[in-house]
């Protein structure tokens, strides 16, 4: 990648590479992530989408590649750089990972409270600006397990932009959910992407949603990144993994139709 | 049969290493943590203030069987005076630092384990991290600090109750003069026992509590489980393995300092 690239660039991986034991899972992933933008890595299930995210949030050491964030490495050893990295990126768990011991305004304070020396004052009129701002504001004392799924899911979001990071990791946020809540965090995270501006990354298996919302997107197979470009281009691309992706809807329907002409049992039987 | 025994031994030894290492890291974790005299506040009042009814209760028939049994022995060669120093030196050397931790390992200790299990399985620790906060100063410094005052505390609870339960019994119910026994007790007791019996406390504070930390926060790499028996299997090994710690280092401490 040129010099020039770079400086739209907030993020960039090049070639990483992870193995479990004898499972490969990332086999040389590439993405570019501009600032400002909402990106999202598509792939089926076990594609390495969720190790990719581990890795840039450093709960996962990969074995080998690059990560480039605002123009700088982030080396295994660097412990300054990766400090740095963790305190402009917030991480959005599949599971929410909230504390369920602590209140709604306790865990949105939590990171301010762990990670600054601001008076504790500001952290509680912080923390309340962003449960207002995600309308959680009346739930402030109410616990993680009193909340529904969407508002746990908000109020995990809460959590994340507390700190005003410059990016937000989301890790599969629509996994589980029917689609119309499927709609509702696509919707969330579009809106409040432009609304504090901050660089949004997504792992999802959720094709259309994700076509809708993002900026870009990038399909992640076996390890490897074998699309990246814009929905537009995603639509229009000829690329035979793309097509299988893009139109396993259409698939499932024509299986769908063959079994009910009996044609999949014939040919099973046969 | 060799290759399986020095697999094993090597396994001991590589978790002896490790919990060092998770012991001094969560030391070292001390000196860039956040907010940490309201936490340490927070985890003395969940090992100190939750475990008194469990201390006090155990610490008051201990001493009770102590005062009966006690009697009954010196009963024998006529020597009832000095009940007052049996129940004192068993109770501050030994008896009290070993059962005062034995049941805080039984309470705080367990809960201790379960809850960072489940905060191991629940990515609430992952999650932690991706905050940039320190997980052992967030959730084990705080705790072993809180230890090393709340274990000697409560051990001294539980002997006052339990001199309190051998005056009972041999005053009250068996009719020792209580002068006699209250003054058998203050000539028994030297600063040396209650030394040993504060470095007693300590040791067991810091043994345990940071071994029920290891276990439960290590739940993940539990081998024979996964999820919510992980968490189960954690919290049995903390417990097990604190309480022959306990008994162990109260040995090792004693030859020492007899």
């Amino acid at each position: 990648m040129g010099a020039e690239s770079n400086q739209t660039m907030l993020l960039s991986i090049e070639g990483l590479f992870k193995r479990f034991g004898d499972n490969v899972v990332l086999d040389g992933a590439s993405l570019n992530v501009p600032r400002g933008s909402l990106v999202t890595v598509l792939g089926r299930s076990g594609a390495g989408k969720s190790v990719l995210l581990k890795c840039l949030a450093d709960v996962v050491q990969p074995d080998a590649g690059s990560i480039h964030f605002d123009g700088k490495a982030l080396g295994v050893g660097d412990a300054a750089a990766r400090a740095d990295f963790r305190r402009r990126c917030s991480f959005l768990f599949q599971s929410n990972a909230l504390f369920d011991s602590l209140t709604a305004l306790e865990n949105v304070a939590l990171p301010l409270e762990q990670t600054t020396d601001l008076p504790d004052k500001e952290i509680r009129e912080r923390s309340l600006e962003a449960l207002r701002q995600i309308e959680l504001e009346a739930h402030q004392d109410r616990y993680p397990s009193q909340l529904s799924g969407g508002m746990q899911k908000r109020l995990a979001l809460a959590r994340a932009i507390v700190t005003r990071p410059e990016l937000v990791l989301f890790d599969e946020p629509t996994a589980g959910l029917d689609p119309l809540r499927r709609n509702a965090v696509f919707a969330m995270i579009a809106k409040y992407q432009r609304q504090f501006g901050f660089t949004a990354l997504v792992v999802t298996h959720d094709l259309t949603e994700a076509l809708i919302a993002s900026d870009r997107v990038a399909l992640l197979d076996k390890g490897r990144m074998c699309f990246e470009g814009t929905p537009a281009e995603f639509s229009a691309s000829t690329d035979a993994m793309v097509g299988d992706f893009r139109d396993s809807a259409d698939a499932l329907g024509r299986t769908l139709a063959a079994i009910r002409r009996g044609e999949a049992l014939q040919s099973e039987d046969s | 049969m060799l290759r399986t025994v020095g697999r094993y031994s090597l396994s001991i030894v590589h978790e002896l290493g490790d919990f060092a290492l998770f012991t001094g890291q969560s030391f070292r974790s001390a000196l860039g943590a956040r907010r940490l005299g309201r936490r340490i506040v927070r985890a003395g009042f969940e090992q100190g203030v939750r475990c008194l009814p469990v201390i006090v209760i155990v610490g008051m028939f201990t001493g009770l069987v102590l005062g009966l049994q006690g009697y009954y022995v010196l009963n024998r060669f006529g020597s009832e005076s000095l009940l007052g120093t049996l129940v004192s030196l068993s109770l501050i050397r030994e008896l009290g630092p070993a059962l005062a931790a034995l049941m805080l390992v039984g309470q705080a200790g367990s809960a201790l384990a379960a809850e960072l299990g489940i905060q191991r399985n629940t990515e609430q620790i992952a999650a932690l991290e991706t905050m940039g906060v320190s997980s052992h100063a967030y959730l084990v410094t705080p705790r072993l600090l809180a230890a090393l005052v709340v274990y000697p505390m409560q051990t001294a609870l539980f002997v006052t109750v339990g001199l309190w339960g051998g005056s009972l019994s041999g005053s009250v119910l068996l009719g020792l003069e209580p002068g006699v026994y209250w003054s058998s007790v203050e000539h028994a007791v030297k600063s040396q026992d209650v030394r040993e019996c504060i470095i007693k406390a300590v040791t067991f504070g810091l043994l345990t509590i940071s071994l029920c930390a290891y276990h439960g926060f290590n739940a993940h790499r539990c081998s024979s489980a996964t999820g919510a028996r992980a968490v189960s299997a954690s919290t049995t090994r903390a417990v097990v393995q604190s309480s022959i710690i306990v008994l162990a280092a109260d040995y090792i401490i004693t030859s020492f300092l007899v």
